[in-house]
């Protein structure tokens, strides 16, 4: 094998380059399942929680979930204990984890982002933040990551409660590019992509929507080749460390990530086809890095998109 | 509970029967624990998983019917009826092909003092396809001695399956088409058993399809005897990542049933009919 495959993102230190997509991995619940051998070996580098919001929520009426082509849509609606009941309840069970812990958090006004934001930075067991933007403004009625200005508003509000390392979750429903070049602006340390894309289903047999919150969000290798992209687009854009996801599956997506531009890589759906996906995706990954000859995954970061000076200007969309 | 090696592991399949329109199939699980009853596995295909539509992609939730450990690992009892892709795939496999399997996941069911004090007995009431976890539960209650009746309940002759996984000579049947037992629901004859002192000394058992399983819950809470139902819900994952799986709570708010279920006392849900399962 090559050169050991851990890196650093944004101050944190990571073993190999394969976190998990928030939301898609309950290590408390997988700890009863799998008991102490999720323990001695957990599939990710770190763990990001689910996205945690100031208050409770029981999340969306059933159907939750809809199968697509190669892909799923979740209308899961953002169950979680809140604020309080994260603190008290999750946070000490996820510090028993044997890496570094992202708390991911979301909230409809100013306000209380920064009661987040000042409720969860200041604890020992919490390495860094990822603010889930995919959300409205309720004082402006705007989705803050579909806009950069909203964007911009709050790390304005948000960069100076932290010294913690704030990674920005951005949406695949708006363009995401000027969005992280606002954040980036704004003192984000990181920006991660894609969240879910936009998406509904109809109910077999019937005119209605099925998913009980009626709208949802695509996720699985049905939307790689479109997170590819917009991973590619952002990276070109940032110069902060980029997280890369969308439909990784095995190491070969993986690496293809990186060389879109991607620092670390995030497993979200496969994991649901196979509670280990997070460590089979690293090793998959380090033996094609080893395969290419590579120094390292991080050798191939960016190398997509680097034809030479005659690149065609890009009239793909307009056929 | 069994708890359940992480990831998911390459199992081959050693039978694939037909019974009564549903197919029984057996595969060997080389590294994995023997289940407890009422536990369930996620499976799919490890080769032509994602058909015609794309479909299946995630792997398809199944109570485990059986399991014996023997040479070379544990073998798992599964009993399938076809009724979309991912089923009728596993309805279809042929010996020697494998299958990508992760579990035993979920809670099972509990012994019927632990449910109520003076229950010496248990009545396990079966619909359709719900008759699998069913089995390997009866096989445990009888190892330990617990007096059991068994009540399964069809619709009709094509999908009459996984009698093959008790012992025939102690069932009582009921069909919806009268072609075997009694011409109606098995909650008949349920509510005729709980009529007697079986009300009082017996833990009731049911798996079935939603509209069954909310009868037996009916009935059990006004007569006031201990039910636990396994039920079903979508499931993206089986191990509590999604949180697809929702089930409304008695008390408000929902469950996991992959975690918290699937086997559920009956008085903790709002209801058996959860939307999104069941045909
Ligand atoms: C704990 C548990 C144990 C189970 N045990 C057994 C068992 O022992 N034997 C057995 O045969 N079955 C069992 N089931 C049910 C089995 O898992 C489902 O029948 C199976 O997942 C259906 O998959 P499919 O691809 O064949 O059908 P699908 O096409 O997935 O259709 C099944 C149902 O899902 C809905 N549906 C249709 N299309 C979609 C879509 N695109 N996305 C989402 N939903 C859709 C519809 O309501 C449809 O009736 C169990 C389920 C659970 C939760
Ligand atoms: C069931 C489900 C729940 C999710 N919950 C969250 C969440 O709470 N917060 C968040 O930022 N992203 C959430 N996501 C998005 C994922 O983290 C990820 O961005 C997306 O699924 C794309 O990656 P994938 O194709 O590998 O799953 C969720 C995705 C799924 C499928
Ligand atoms: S099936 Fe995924 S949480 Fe229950």
């Amino acid at each position: 094998m090559g050169a050991p495959a851990s890196l650093e993102l944004c101050g944190l230190e990571l073993s190999h380059p394969v976190i998990n997509g928030s939301g898609t991995f309950d290590a408390i619940a997988a700890r009863g399942v799998f008991g102490d051998a999720l323990l001695s070996s957990f599939p990710f580098s770190a763990y990001v929680s689910k996205t945690i919001t100031p208050e409770q929520r029981a999340g969306n009426p059933p159907p939750r979930l809809w199968e697509t082509p190669s892909g799923l849509i979740n209308s899961i609606g953002l169950p979680n204990r809140g604020l309080d009941g994260f603190l008290e309840g999750d946070l000490p069970k996820l510090a028993e984890l044997p890496v570094p812990l992202i708390v991911s958090v979301m909230a409809t006004s100013h306000g209380e982002f920064a009661r987040l934001v000042e409720g969860v930075s200041p604890r020992a067991e919490v390495a860094a933040l990822e603010l889930n933007i995919s959300c409205p403004n309720v004082e402006s009625g705007l989705v803050v990551g579909e806009s950069p200005e909203e964007a911009a508003a709050l790390l304005g509000l948000l960069r100076p409660l932290t010294e913690k390392p704030l990674i920005v979750k951005l949406t695949p429903n708006a363009h995401p590019a000027p969005v992280a070049l606002a954040v980036e602006a704004g003192g984000a340390d990181a920006v991660s992509l894609i969240n879910t894309l936009r998406s509904t289903a109809v109910a077999p047999g019937g005119a209605g929507p099925w998913l009980g919150g009626e709208r949802g969000g695509l996720s699985g290798p049905a939307v790689r080749a479109v997170a590819l992209s917009q991973v590619a687009e952002v990276a070109d854009a940032v110069s902060i460390p980029v997280i890369g996801m969308g439909g990784i599956a095995r190491g070969g997506h993986a690496l293809d990530f990186i060389r879109a531009g991607a620092t670390a890589v995030a497993v979200g759906t496969e994991s649901f086809r196979d509670p280990g996906a997070g460590a089979r995706v690293a090793r998959e990954l380090a033996a094609e890095v080893d395969a290419e000859g590579l120094e390292s995954a991080a050798a191939a970061r960016g190398t997509f998109g680097q034809r030479g000076p005659d690149r065609p200007e890009n009239l793909s969309q307009n056929p | 509970m069994t708890e359940a090696p992480l990831g998911r592991r390459l199992c081959e399949l050693t039978r694939n029967v037909e019974s009564g329109g549903y197919r029984i199939f057996s595969v060997l699980d080389a590294d994995g624990p023997e289940p407890a009853p009422g536990q369930f596995c996620m499976l799919a295909t490890e080769r032509g998983w994602g058909g015609e539509d794309g479909r299946p992609y995630l792997a398809r939730a199944f109570s485990v019917a059986g399991a014996e450990g023997q040479g070379g690992g544990v073998r798992l009892d599964f009993l399938v009826h076809g009724v979309g892709p991912g089923t009728d795939r596993l309805a279809s496999l042929e010996q020697g092909e494998r299958l990508w399997v992760t579990g035993p996941l979920g809670i099972g069911f509990s012994g019927p003092r632990e449910l109520a004090p003076d229950a010496a007995g248990a009545i396990l009431v079966g619909g359709g396809i719900g008759v699998a976890p069913l089995a390997i539960w009866r096989r445990a209650l009888l190892a330990a001695g617990t007096p059991t009746r068994v009540l399964l309940g069809y619709r009709d002759r094509e999908r009459s399956g996984g009698l093959d996984l008790f012992d025939c000579s102690e069932i009582r049947l009921a069909s919806e088409d009268g072609h075997a037992g009694h011409r109606g629901y098995v909650t008949d004859l349920l509510a005729v058993l709980l009529e007697g002192d079986d009300a009082s000394s017996a833990a009731v058992y049911a798996c079935g399809p939603p509209a069954m399983l909310e009868a037996v819950r009916a009935l059990c809470l006004e007569r006031e005897v201990a039910c636990e139902l396994a039920m079903e819900a979508p499931m993206g994952c089986g191990f509590g990542a999604c949180f697809g799986c929702a089930v409304p709570l008695a008390a408000g708010g929902y469950m996991r049933l992959c975690v918290e279920g699937p086997v559920v006392r009956a008085d903790r849900v709002e209801t058996a009919l959860v939307a999104g399962s069941g045909h």
